[in-house]
């Protein structure tokens, strides 16, 4: 397969710029977004394509990013493909509309570059964003790295406008991090993408005359209930859908995407449950502890809405002690959303792992391998005392 | 509420439904009654109506019944009682009467 | 330094000296000539004067973290101030280096910050940076100093990385500037 592997030109891209590219390459018909840091680059450097004439889409500079997504439901309502990009208080603003988008199965595709919530104030990586919106309807995928948020940008929408699905897509890449850091990305060839995107053919569009249609008639105690079920069944669809694009995707690009991806777990007796671009700090952490003996492993989750119960149970059941780390700061549950979710899989088929739950990085702060290493050595006392207490657990936070 | 909401659709599952909540046959809401809303019965006094047509103008609901460019009456099926003719109206002819008064007078409830 | 070898930089100077500039340019250098790279500055409020810090990661292998550099190989301090206020030497690894933007000696250097690590090197390059830019960017002129010191890159690609994105967006003449800047940081650059 790797003979055929198709070679792109490699380029020194920033996250955010690695994402422009592409949806340059995307072409999509509209484009509506507002800049808001750590995302402005996105908005900058498509906007310069669209002067360039580089792009035939209809770029629509909106004053806010309700706004945003309300043109891009507008667009895809008429049978557009439509893009945008935002972050934190950026998607906080899009609430309403991000239900509206996923309930009116439109396959938007937004790029989420993760930002903390205020206050105080922070510009820098949480994913309180991406995270506080999990429930919307909204497909999810996050990148660890710059090439992986330009292939997750490619995949979705393939995902999004896949018949079966027909759900937006949030690509999530962590502010900074991965958005302003300059990396080296292989970029497929133009028309390689033209042919992987194709054209996007809407089951109705509002401009398709000679079949009317209507578009948000009121739906009390008679339909709402029946016309929300299908929802569910979209999202029971996606993971095989994103399974096979992500197969697909391999064999053009020798870069094959999975819900999941492991790291030396097969083995590993302790495993970290990671999202985004943390997941490279726990994979030096897991090499140096594995040259001193120490059998430790990673799970990383590129898909998290679907969550993918059954691979994650498959890949950690076994295993002695699991922690999961999360950067978020949400409060009154007992632990953060990615744990809940572990936890739910395990219980419901009766996996009894002990697990622990890290929040981490908040507002920017950096996570290096020596602290993931201090994970691991938790995870190790717990496997020999049996001891999980607390479950809830801060990592680099100064605890005085 | 929700019985005359729901008007004469057919109580379909989830499974008939088309994507989107969409309402997919042009034209059907010929098939949705909403003369039960109406509290006020607009009343022509056809012998002095102009046929000047706003009140067939402005009906929202297209309930100005017109037969050889002449106003005849209301499809009271439709009209929802909003006014709107009444108040359109150049000669001031149609005067909106209490549904209840109505019942009342012709022992119609 | 092995070739294979992960090398990590930490660039110390100001908002508007084009620290993030020097650290991308050294990381496009370095995939010109097929290596691995990450180029990652350190945002904060931005703001002209204050103080900031970027990285360059170069490795023959892919590169896998995305954390910031807390032991590196080379530190890169580009406005002569700082040494006084922050501790610029923390974390360098065994066998690293300091570059200082200075007109001392790097034994005078090396007394004032009480550095007993391998290598110090001294350059005035804000001297330079007037002299030749005629505007205090001290960027480039460490940038060659760097390769005085070490042989993280080629020269002459670091060279031809300059006129290709400074060409970009200046004029000629600036560009020149910038290449004259490049070359007598690097003549003028003590190592001790």
């Amino acid at each position: 397969m790797s003979g055929n592997r198709l070679k792109g030109e490699l380029k020194a891209l920033e996250g955010d710029n690695a994402v422009a590219e592409a949806m340059r390459q995307i072409n999509p018909d509209v484009v509506a977004a507002y800049p808001i840091t750590p995302q402005t680059e996105i908005v900058m450097t498509f906007s310069e394509f669209v002067a360039n004439g580089l792009v035939d889409t209809e770029f629509l500079a909106v004053e806010s990013e309700h706004a945003a997504l309300s043109a891009c439901i507008g667009a895809a309502l008429a049978g557009a493909r439509a893009l945008t990009a935002t972050c934190g208080p950026g998607l906080a603003l899009m609430w309403e509309m991000l239900w509206i988008a996923s309930s009116w199965r439109l396959p938007i595709i937004m790029n989420v570059v993760n930002r903390a919530f205020s206050s105080p104030l922070n510009i820098l990586c949480s994913h309180d964003d991406a995270m506080g919106s999990r429930d919307a309807g909204w497909i999810q995928l996050y990148a660890e790295s710059q090439q992986e948020a330009y292939d997750n940008t490619l995949q979705a929408v393939r995902i999004a406008e896949h018949p079966d699905i027909l759900l937006p897509v949030m690509c999530c890449l962590d502010g900074f991090v991965l958005g302003h850091t300059l990396e080296p990305v292989e970029v497929l060839p133009d028309e390689v993408v033209k042919e992987w995107a194709g054209t996007y053919n809407p089951c109705y569009s509002l401009l398709d005359i000679d079949h009317p249609v209507t578009y948000g008639a009121a739906d009390f105690t008679d339909y709402y209930f029946e016309h929300k079920r299908p929802q569910w069944e979209a999202m029971e669809r996606a993971p095989k859908v994103i399974l096979d694009i992500g197969e697909e995707f391999g064999k053009v690009t020798g870069r094959y995407y999975h819900l999941v991806d492991s790291y030396r777990l097969d083995d590993a007796d302790v495993a970290v449950v990671v999202l985004g671009a943390t997941s490279g700090a726990v994979r030096v952490a897991v090499d140096r502890l594995r040259k001193n003996g120490i059998k430790a492993g990673m799970l990383k989750l590129r898909c998290f809405r679907p969550f993918p119960a059954q691979q994650v149970v498959q890949a950690l059941q076994g295993k002695k002690a699991v922690a999961i780390l999360e950067r978020v700061a949400f409060f009154g549950a007992e632990a953060s959303p990615v744990f809940l979710e572990v936890a739910t899989a395990f219980y419901l088929r009766g996996v009894s792992t002990k697990l622990i739950n890290y929040t981490y990085g908040l507002g920017g702060r950096d996570t290096v391998p020596g602290q993931i290493c201090g994970v691991f050595q938790d995870l190790i006392d717990i496997t020999q005392t049996g001891k999980t207490e607390p479950i809830f657990r801060y990592l680099g936070l100064r605890d005085f | 509420m929700s019985d005359r909401l729901r008007g004469k659709m057919p109580e379909k599952g989830w499974k008939e439904l088309p994507i989107r909540g969409l309402i997919i046959e042009p034209g059907n809401s010929v098939n949705y009654e909403t003369g039960s809303w109406r509290a006020l019965r607009p009343i022509i006094n056809l012998e002095k109506c102009p046929h000047c047509m706003f009140c067939w103008l402005f009906c929202p609901d297209g309930s100005i019944i017109v037969k050889n460019s002449q106003v005849t009456g209301v499809d009271l099926r439709y009209c929802k009682g909003c006014g709107i003719c009444a108040v359109e109206c150049p000669r001031q002819v149609i005067t909106m009467v209490e549904e209840a008064e109505v019942a009342k007078e012709t022992n119609v409830w | 330094m092995a070739k294979d070898e992960l090398i990590e930089i930490r660039w110390h100077g100001r908002g508007g000296q084009g620290v993030v500039t020097a650290a991308k340019l050294l990381a496009e250098t370095a995939m010109k000539e097929g290596k691995y790279f990450q180029a990652l500055p350190e945002y904060g409020p931005e703001r002209m004067g204050a103080p900031i810090r970027a990285y360059t990661r170069i490795s023959s292998q892919p590169i896998v973290p995305h954390c910031l550099v807390t032991e590196p190989n080379i530190v890169v301090v580009i406005d002569p101030t700082l040494a006084k206020i922050i501790d610029v030497t923390e974390g360098i690894a065994k066998g690293g280096m300091i570059l200082i933007n200075s007109p001392l000696s790097p034994a005078e250097l090396r007394s004032i910050l009480n550095y007993a690590g391998e290598k110090v090197g001294t350059v005035d390059a804000t001297k330079v940076a007037l002299n030749t830019l005629k505007r205090n960017f001290p960027n480039v002129p460490m940038l060659g100093a760097l390769l005085k010191a070490t042989g993280v890159v080629n020269k002459t690609n670091l060279i031809y990385i300059i006129k290709y994105k400074m060409g970009a967006t200046m004029s000629r003449e600036v560009v020149e500037a910038n290449i004259q800047a490049f070359e007598q940081g690097y003549n003028e650059c003590q190592i001790d």
